[in-house]
């Protein structure tokens, strides 16, 4: 069914994943991941023209809260394992959109 | 060429929950940082997050008053992006299947026209925490107290046709879920933001240019400038023989311009999924009835009331009802005074004046809803001019005191209108006889004259004289 190769951006991948790909081992995540769309791929040639996509594989509804708040201040304790806080503030490296 | 301006806007609006959307944690504005932060903001291993019935609510609440369908069944997904104030890696959203679909809003025009405008959809979501980038050197530092917080996000359909169109359908929103209460609606403090999608083409032609995305405006103001500069900018880069780029831009209120913020080579490829973590969340029909018989009052509602019940004009009754805090002032002082037109005239008068002269919202008024309806009172019972009642509302204004007595402060300042035949009697004869050729001539029948006699009693007056009294009193002395 797939006629062309997939054409694998992966530089863009692994931006998006936030992955750093060993120069030497990019090449076989590349047959990974070619590998990986194949199956897709096979997935995708089933006729699911008229089957509901299913969101989840349990027959149940999301449970409801009550608006209430029931969490006390606990940021001393979460900051504790944090590497770098100041002022109340979570720190990182400087970021700048 | 003439061209034509497209644009869509995306807008996030706050709901006024207590609690998080998926979290027990407050919303409160203005806390410590990260002190409203708990473990489910946190994304902390092992935390599960349990969804908000009050964010539904107003999720549902909000689809009726714009006439939308309301999906009984709709689904949580993950939205994935990279970002420090988003510490689980993802933002739960709602993608396929969002809680509201199709509705629409009416869109009042300022020369008094109609549009309507398509909302594609709206759907539930969490926001992200705060990045502070000018607290600490070479860091940024990140406040996760607004994380959680729920959004309803409202993408309207690409009617809009000028940057005022699309100003006026803030506008509008604002004052829809302000009315609703599942909005503070305070700009301020980020409670509604949009992000406007915009492009241009030729006057006539079907097909859509390319368009661009501006993030992030958060005020009335800005709205309108931001995009009034993106179409002037499409068009000038369209008419020097370029090309527009889709792109998302950011607009500068200093700089007063927008700028490239990521091209789409760069965008964000979200890789939305069903989030595991949420099942789906079903509605039932009883329950979208129950939200249906608490809808309050609409602005439009409340606009055909003020004209049918109260016989304000059309202009009155628009300007008082679009805001729910200036609609529930005029409504109190009417409660006091029992008059709806002199109430209208006084609202959008002199309290407007003052109002917008010192910048001050009408919900901190320093003359309260109950001494205006007082006053206005004393000017239906001939207590007050129209001259003396200005004079008082400076006073009550200067003292911005709720509890200052207006009849006191009438007595206080010597206010009251001389209703007093004899009292002003005498003064009628004193300027009838100071005045004689006016006299004669008005005995001759030029009526006009009866003016400039009865303006002579007020000055002696000093304006406290009740011209209807005036004018019966010269009448009667000829």
């Amino acid at each position: 069914m797939s006629e062309a190769k997939p054409t694998i951006d992966l530089a863009h991948l692994a931006n998006l994943a936030r992955l750093n790909f060993d120069p030497n081992s990019s090449e076989s995540a590349r047959a990974d991941l070619e590998k990986i769309i194949a199956m897709i791929d096979a997935m995708q040639a089933v006729n699911t023209e008229d089957v509901a996509p299913l969101s989840h594989p349990l027959d149940g509804a999301q449970r409801l809260r009550q608006d209430l708040v029931t969490e006390t201040e606990q940021r001393d304790n979460f900051q504790s394992t944090a590497p770098s806080t100041s002022e109340g503030y979570y720190l990182v490296p400087r970021v700048v959109d | 060429m003439s061209w034509e301006a497209v644009i869509g806007l995306e807008i996030h609006v706050q709901l006024a929950t207590q609690s998080k959307i998926f979290s027990g944690a407050a919303t409160a504005y203005g806390a410590e940082p990260n002190a409203q932060a708990c473990a489910v903001d946190l994304g902390l291993p092992g935390v599960l997050p349990v969804l908000n019935e009050a964010a539904v609510e107003m999720a549902v609440k909000f689809g009726l008053a714009i006439g939308a369908e309301i999906n009984l069944h709709s689904i949580f997904d993950r939205k994935n992006y990279f970002y420090p104030d988003l510490p689980k890696g993802y933002q739960i959203s709602q993608f396929a299947t969002p809680i509201v679909g199709k509705g629409e809003i009416k869109l009042d025009l300022t020369d008094g026209g109609q549009r309507i405008i398509g909302i594609t959809r709206a759907h539930l979501e969490e926001d992200a925490g705060k990045s502070v980038h000018d607290l600490f050197p070479g860091q940024t530092g990140i406040d996760l107290n607004r994380t959680g917080t729920p959004l309803l996000e409202v993408v309207s359909e690409p009617d809009l046709r000028s940057a005022s169109e699309a100003a006026e359908y803030f506008r509008q929103m604002h004052s829809l879920v302000k009315y609703l209460g599942i909005c503070d609606g305070n700009l301020a403090e980020g409670s509604m933001r949009c992000d406007a999608n915009v492009s241009v083409r030729p006057q006539g032609q079907e097909a859509f240019g390319e368009r661009t995305e501006i993030k992030n405006i958060n005020s009335f103001r800005f709205v309108e400038r931001a995009i009034e500069l993106e179409i002037e900018r499409q068009i000038d880069v369209l008419e020097t023989g370029g090309t527009i780029h889709r792109e998302t831009r950011l607009f500068d209120a200093d700089a007063d311009e927008t700028r490239t913020m990521r091209s789409k080579e760069l965008s964000e490829d979200y890789r939305y999924f069903p989030d595991p973590d949420l099942l789906p969340l079903e509605i039932t029909a009883a329950f979208v009835q129950a939200v249906r018989d608490n809808l309050p009052e609409l602005p439009d509602a409340r606009c055909q009331r003020y004209q049918q019940a109260m016989g304000l004009s059309a202009y009155d009754a628009a300007s008082l009802s679009n805001d729910l805090d200036r609609a529930e002032f005029f409504e109190a002082v009417v409660g006091v005074c029992g008059n709806p037109k002199l109430s209208a005239n006084w609202l959008n008068g002199e309290l407007s004046a003052h109002l917008n002269n010192a910048d001050v919202e009408i919900a901190a008024s320093p003359v309260s809803a109950e001494q205006l309806g007082q006053l206005i009172q004393r000017i239906d019972d001939d207590t007050l001019s129209s001259k003396t009642a200005k004079q008082l509302f400076k006073a009550l204004w200067a003292q911005a005191n709720a509890e200052s007595n207006v009849d006191a402060l009438i007595e206080q300042l010597g206010l009251k209108q001389m209703n007093d035949d004899g009292e002003l009697s005498a003064v009628v004869s004193g300027v009838l006889e100071a005045n004689p050729d006016q006299v004669a001539e008005l005995r001759s029948g030029k009526d006009k004259v009866l003016g400039f006699l009865v303006g002579q009693v007020m000055k002696a007056t000093g304006g406290k004289a009740n011209p209807k009294q005036v004018n019966e009193l010269i009448r009667k002395s000829l």
